[in-house]
């Protein structure tokens, strides 16, 4: 493998991250909502969040991505391919962070929005200052996980055809017959990214954990 | 743009087979990760250094690569080690790999979650020791996996669908050979989208139903 495959590969590379960072910004946005949709008191707004979740949990990613990549231009949106990537991997992360940040709104102990209460904060306030706060770092370790996640996830638009690291790396293969070190190499790339993220996201939660038992 | 469900309902056979192709995936990549979670764990117990090493080196790269990199690797080192396998055994042998390495990790939470003490208490009480490890250990430890091995296994599932991308015979592979005749992308994957929902509902249903008859106290 010489510098001009070495260096396409980087260049899917960097596609790889920007793919992640679109979905993740999107699904930090999309999250939120759907995570206070999900704990609302009214069933007009908690349904269509629990079946959003089900339906983006209950699917495979790819498929995902293949109605997403067909179905837009049916809509009339016409997108570039990574357009229509990058709006599956959003409402995709959206669901899963929504679920997340769903658990750690409810992790927080009753008796914080109690006193919140007793205080005499209003329902708005109760939420932004006093649970999401604490949810937001509860739910550190699982969000980090996720990230590491739709980090793999974004392999899947190769087979829609988009050039990312995967897709880079099948090209490069096809054409210098090394398949083994070429896959070789994207993997290691791919764990270069991921695995400090994974490390970052136990550390943490071990960190949770300890000041927990205090 | 008129769309055209027609395609899709004249190859309900083929659907059909695909359906159980996924299912075949699933269960037998599940058998698989399930071995190695068994072994990794004994591994582990076992304290041995370089063992130990290599176990957690597997477990730290399968959950940091994405899947279609390792089915890619898989698929072409096989016939370069001299072990020639079609394409939809090697899917299930990178499904087991895999799905193997989030297995180590769950079992490991689980046996790690049995004090030693519940055997010890057990002991006293009279109980003989299979049926402490039974009733005491094995069970626990069982329960305390159980969801996370059923949310695992609905994740596997859903993965077979990245094993078209070896031609593994399964339902995404089904669905794209019949957009290749067809051309109606949206329809036949739409379609797909709604089956892979219904088998995951159906099989959390079936695996929490099972969960309860299994695991529940008092023991019957």
């Amino acid at each position: 493998m010489g510098i001009l495959q070495f260096t396409y590969l980087l260049h899917g590379l960097l596609w790889t991250a920007f793919l992640t960072a679109i979905g993740f910004a999107g699904g930090i946005a999309g999250g939120v909502i759907i995570a206070l949709m999900r704990v609302s008191a009214s069933p007009w707004l908690r349904i269509p969040a629990i079946c959003w979740i089900g339906l983006f949990q209950g699917t495979p990613l790819l498929m995902q991505l293949f109605v997403a990549y067909f179905g837009l231009p049916l809509l009339g949106f016409n997108l570039p391919a990574w357009g229509a990537v990058a709006v599956a991997l959003t409402a995709n992360a959206s669901a899963f962070l929504g679920e997340i940040w769903r658990g750690a709104i409810q992790a927080v102990p009753p008796g914080q929005s109690e006193a919140a209460r007793a205080l005499g904060l209003h329902a708005r306030s109760r939420m932004i200052d006093v649970i999401m706060p604490q949810a937001f770092k509860l739910s550190l370790p699982a969000t980090v996980g996720f990230l590491v996640q739709l980090l793999k996830g974004t392999s899947l638009a190769a087979i829609v055809g988009f050039i990312e690291l995967t897709r880079a790396g099948t090209i490069v293969s096809n054409q210098i017959y090394k398949p083994l070190l070429v896959f070789g190499v994207v993997g290691a790339m791919y764990f270069a990214l991921c695995w400090p993220l994974s490390l970052w996201g136990r550390r943490i939660e071990r960190r949770m954990a300890a000041g927990l038992t205090k | 743009m008129t769309l055209d469900f027609s395609v899709v309902t004249d190859a309900w056979q083929s659907l059909l087979f695909g359906v159980l192709g996924t299912l075949f995936l699933a269960f037998s990549g599940m058998a698989i990760a399930m071995i190695i979670g068994v072994m990794g764990v004994a591994i582990l117990r076992s304290r041995r250094a370089l063992p130990c090493l290599l176990v957690n080196i597997f477990v730290e790269v399968v959950r940091n690569t994405p899947f279609l990199v390792q089915i890619f690797f898989i698929f072409f080192a096989l016939p370069l080690a001299g072990i020639r396998l079609n394409s939809t055994v090697t899917a299930i042998i990178a499904l087991g790999v895999n799905g193997g390495a989030y297995a180590i990790e769950i079992i490991r939470g689980g046996v790690e979650s049995i004090p030693s003490g519940q055997t010890e208490a057990g002991l006293a009480l009279g109980l003989h020791k299979h049926e402490v490890f039974r009733l005491i250990v094995l069970k626990p430890a069982l329960r305390a996996i159980y969801p996370s091995l059923s949310s695992q296994f609905i994740l596997l599932t859903l993965t077979t669908a990245i094993c078209t991308s070896i031609s593994a015979y399964e339902l995404t592979s089904v669905g794209q050979r019949i957009v290749a005749e067809s051309f109606r992308s949206f329809e036949v994957y739409f379609t797909l989208t709604g089956i892979y929902l219904v088998i995951s509902l159906v099989t959390m249903w079936l695996l929490a139903a099972i969960g309860r008859k299994a695991f529940s106290y008092p023991q019957r």
